[in-house]
Parts: C-alpha cells; structure tokens; sequence
C-alpha cells in the first residue's frame, strides 16, 4: 500500500509527527512524507529512521491556509498513488484532513488510537464520546484519510535517514493571512505536554497559584485547570481542560482541587497515570485516579514539590 | 450580512454511555439530547451577537430526523430567527456537510459557523468538508471572530500561543472556548421560538463514506492506591519507579 503522511513542522519536529510515521510503518507499505514549515531538509531526512522511504517538501505553502495544504497534499497523493493517507490529530490536521476527505471523496476517520484492522475490510478504533467510549469506524472509499491521536503510539526508530525532495505543490494562493503571533516566553504549550499539573476551585483564589507553578516547575510539567476556574478568571481560558476545553493525553495529571464531575473527566481521561490530590476522601476523582492523596493542597503541594526537587537532584 | 450555524444534538454531557443491540448502537435510554455545547456557546452566541452590532439574518441548519425539533426550538429561542432541518438521518459527517453545503450554496451566506467539535464524535470534520465542498475558506477552532465590512479577523490557539488571522467573506468559521459566553433563553424568546419559521427540506442525493460497526467502554482502572498525604517521597518513588512517568 503507498502511504502518504503530512507533517507541519515549524521550527522543530514534533514529537507528533515522528508518531504518524512509525504509526504508518506499523500499518506497512511504501511510506512517503509530505512537509509544510519551516524545517531543514537534515531534519527532515531523519523521518528516514521512523520509516518514510522519501520526504517531499513544499516551504512556499501557508500552514493556516487550508485550501492550500489541501491542494498541496491531493497532488502528492496523486503523484504517488496514496491510498491511505496519515494525519496527526492536531490544530492543521482538523483544517486539512477535513478538506481532503471531500476533495479525495476519501472516507476521513479522526482520533484513531490504533492501527487499521484489515481482517474485513477496514476497520479503525477512534475515541468517541470525549473519551468515555470508544467505537470502530469502517471505511467504505477505496481512498482513506486517518487522523492519529497524540500519544497513541510511541516513535520508533527502524531505519535511517532519508531523501528529501523540493516539491510544487500547486497550492495557489492564500486565503488566510496571519496578521500576528502571540507565543508567550517560557511556558510549555498544554497538548503536547507529558506532564501536567492541574488545579480546581479547592485552590480558592488566583493569588494561590503559586504552589501549583512551583510543581509544575520543579516537574518540568505544563499547568491546566478546571472550568469554574477558567470562567471566574482565575486562569486563561487555553488551561482550561474537560469536554468543553482541551483534551489530554499526558503521560501523568495531578489534579489537585478538583472534584472530577463527568465533564472534566472527559478530557483528562486519556492520561497514562491520574494522581488526585483531594481533601474529601468521597471526591468522585479518586474513582479515575491511580494514586490518591487525601490532604489539603496547601500542605501536600509544597511537600510534594520538595520531593520532586530531591528525586530530581540525585542521579537515578 | 448573512450567517448560517450549523448545529448538531449531543447526548447531555452528564448522560451515562452505554450501548445496545451487541454493542452496534449507542443507548438512548434515559439519554437527554441538547444542542452540542461548541454549536450553542460559541457559534450561535458569536453569530448572534454579530448579527446584532452588524444588522442581518441568522438561519440555524441540522441534519436530522422530526424528533431533532427540540434543539431547533433551543437555538430559535436563544435568538436566531430561523432554522431549516434538511430531513436525513445523519449517517456520517461526510453525508452532513455536504447536505449542508448543497443548501448554503443557493442561499448566499456571508458566513458560516460550526462547533468545533460534537461532544460525542469529537470529529472536528464537518465545518471543513462544508467549505471544501463550497470551495470557500475556513479558519478551525477560532476563539475569537471580528467583522469589519467584508474582512474577518479571528484567533486561534496554536502550540504555544495565539496566532491572528484575516480571511475575507464569504468564510467558514470552526467556534471554540473563547468566542463568546453562553446565553439562557428567556420567557419570551421561548414564546417567540415557536412562531419562527422552520424550513423543512428533502436530502440531497449523497453517498456516506464511514460507519460507525461497533463501540465499547474502556476497561476500569484498576482501584486507586492511597498514600500517606506525608510521604510525597513514596508517591515521586511510585511515579518512577511503578507508573514510569518520571
Ligand atoms: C455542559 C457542561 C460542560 C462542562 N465542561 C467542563 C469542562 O470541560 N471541564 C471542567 O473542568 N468542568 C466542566 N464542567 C463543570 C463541571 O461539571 C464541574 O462543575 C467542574 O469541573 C468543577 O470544577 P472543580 O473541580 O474545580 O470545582 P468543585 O467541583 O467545586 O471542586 C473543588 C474540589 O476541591 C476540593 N477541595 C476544596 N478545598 C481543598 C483543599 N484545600 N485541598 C484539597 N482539595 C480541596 C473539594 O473537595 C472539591 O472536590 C461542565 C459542566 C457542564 C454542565
């Protein structure tokens, strides 16, 4: 099978995209990548290691337009014979793959968590219902387009660097036009983190934050926060996580504060390990927690910052 | 100026998920429908708010069944003046938009907003299809959404930050957290709801590319493991050497 990946790569590689090539690898076939951004071609040839057999780049094409990455990617998948082509889950992918699928007439499935099950025709697991389900979604288009959920796969390296092309894509023109960047110093974006601390309205106030920064910092890890708290201003909107903000999918959450209504699980529920910090011993969070701390964050956070520091100045 | 808002029926958030017939149906038993927190919060409020400072019309739309009828009268009472229910089951979000596109096409909408996402798909692809089948432009999950004259000015969360973006109209917009504040319909637009006028209109002749075999509930965790709220040391040893996290 010829496998087209896309990959939108400002200034770094992200760990995103070198999980849709191994993801692509796993499915088996000939894998070729097919870039926007801003990357070097030395970069970009160690796509190589994950499995793409070629990478073809077009820098010129505008990665907030949509109409012009679409352009861009139906003509690689044309040229080479793509039958399947792989997205990651993110903010581009939920412009592009979308356009694709109409363009392509190619059956879209968005939030795999796992390779296609070929066995009877083509059947792929997706997260449904904010992640308290999951569902197998069938394919019915010769064509296929597969948007990979982040941190469903780890990167595997299997093989080594490969070519990279300069590619026209015949995207035309630009619709879109970025007037502005916003990228505050110093913080680390919240849906690539692997470890984030959050915090809820056991916090009472913004002024207490402090002790939920000094964890994160002494982790390495992004903050988040419930809704009430994003709402009452406590802390900007982008923390906000649950149904009706971010989804996650860190390798480890420590909710501090937080009592863990439906909603808010929703979006956290995907985490590899949930640690729940909770004054009240019957907070419905302990139900989705792996470890539980019944204590007052005001006495466990600083405790549990001052262990993190010391773990972290010893070798292990 | 011109808006169209797509919108779609969830589960209420707080429905328990459960499914039927060997796992190939979801459960509606006890289930309570409502309009999809992103299309309501965020799409119909912003475009209410930008009908209202810009002057204009805002027509709702969904794809679905009679028994769809409560949402509509939701999103008409929370102020938009009306709605049409092309008359399908929505088999996949493929077969949606371009429903909806066939129908925008011959209306001449200025502007055209979604949700991000339903809650219970969690897709993201609808808005998207809608403006590749209309070969419009389309920003996704703006959080917020200016007009001046025929120009747009949005925002979108991106790794790290905030990017700012223009389009011009005719545009396809994806709603997110940010755009606007939810609105409670009061006594009189719930009266007024119900006079608005409600196009009914037959499908168009579209095939579906996906379905949905079977579903399932992830496994339980396994019970939570309490620690001493003294020893943080044992729980960072746990974290390393148990869980593998750090
Ligand atoms: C349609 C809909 C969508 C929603 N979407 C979301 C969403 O996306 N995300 C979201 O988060 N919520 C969402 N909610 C809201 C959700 O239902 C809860 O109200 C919310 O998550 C509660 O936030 P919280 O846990 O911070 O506050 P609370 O429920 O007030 O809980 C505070 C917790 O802190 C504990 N606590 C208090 N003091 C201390 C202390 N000193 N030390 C330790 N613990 C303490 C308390 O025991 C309690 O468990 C949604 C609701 C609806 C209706």
């Amino acid at each position: 099978m010829n496998i087209l990946v896309y990959i939108n790569s400002s200034n770094h590689l992200a760990k995103s995209a070198l999980e849709a090539v191994t993801y692509a690898k796993k499915i088996g076939g000939t894998i070729t990548v097919v870039a926007t951004g801003s990357v070097d071609d030395s970069t970009l040839a160690t796509l190589g290691e994950y499995g793409a057999e070629r990478v073809l780049v077009d820098r010129s094409v505008a990665t907030e337009d949509s109409q012009q990455v679409t352009r861009m990617i139906a003509k690689a998948a044309e040229s080479t014979g793509a039958e399947l082509i792989i997205f990651s889950h993110d903010l581009v992918a939920k412009a592009v793959a979308s356009r694709l699928s109409v363009r392509l007439k190619a059956g879209l499935i968005s939030g795999a968590v796992d390779v296609p099950n070929t066995a009877n025709g083509f059947t792929v697991k997706v997260n449904v219902f904010s992640g308290k389900a999951f569902g197998f979604v069938s394919v019915k288009s010769p064509k296929k387009i597969i948007s990979l959920l982040p941190n469903s796969f780890q990167p595997e390296k299997t093989g080594s660097a490969c070519p990279v092309e300069a590619f026209d894509g015949a995207a035309g023109t630009a619709a879109i036009k970025v007037v502005e960047t916003k990228i505050p110093e110093g913080e680390i974006p919240l849906p690539e983190a692997e470890l984030v601390v959050s915090a809820g309205r056991g916090l009472k106030g913004p002024e207490n934050w402090g002790i939920v920064e000094d964890l994160a910092k002494a982790l390495g890890a992004a903050t988040a926060c419930s809704r009430p708290v994003a709402d009452i201003g406590w802390r900007p909107h982008h923390e906000h996580v649950g149904q009706t903000g971010v989804a996650i999918r860190p390798n480890l959450y420590i909710a501090a504060g937080i009592s863990g209504a439906i909603q808010h699980l929703a979006g956290v529920n995907g985490s590899k390990v949930i640690v729940v910090i909770n004054t009240d011993p019957e907070a419905p969070f302990f139900k989705a927690a792996d470890y539980g701390v019944v204590g007052d964050v005001f006495e466990v956070l600083p405790k549990l910052t001052e262990a993190v520091k010391k773990f972290r100045s010893t070798p292990h | 100026m011109k808006i169209l808002v797509c919108i779609s029926k969830s589960p209420d958030t707080t429905s328990k998920i459960a499914f039927t017939d060997g796992n190939k149906q979801f459960d509606e038993n006890g289930v309570q429908y409502i309009v999809n927190p992103y299309d309501e919060w965020y799409a119909l409020v912003r475009g209410l708010e930008l009908k209202e400072t810009l002057g204009g019309n805002l027509t709702i739309i969904t794809v679905g069944s009679a028994a769809d009828e409560a949402i509509i009268r939701k999103a008409l009472a929370i102020g938009a003046d009306d709605a049409v229910r092309i008359d399908a089951d929505p088999k996949d979000a493929y077969f949606t938009a371009v429903q909806i596109a066939e129908y925008a096409k011959t209306n001449g909408f200025d502007l055209i907003l979604t949700g991000k996402e339903t809650i219970n798909y969690n897709g993201s692809q609808v808005a998207g299809m809608i403006a590749e089948a209309m070969d419009l432009p389309f920003v996704s999950l703006a959080t917020k959404l200016d007009i001046n004259g025929t120009t747009a000015r949005m925002e979108q969360e991106i790794v790290g930050g905030v990017q700012v973006v223009e389009a011009s109209l005719p545009l396809v917009v994806s709603c997110a957290k940010g755009m606007a504040e939810q609105r409670i319909p009061n006594m009189r637009g719930i009266m007024a709801a119900r006079t608005k006028p409600l196009t009914v209109v037959a499908p168009a002749a579209v095939e579906d590319l996906t379905a949905y075999v079977e579903y399932g509930l992830p496994a339980a965790k396994s019970a939570v493991k309490m620690i001493d709220p003294n020893n943080m040391d044992e729980l960072v040893a746990l974290l390393h050497n148990e869980a593998k996290v750090i």
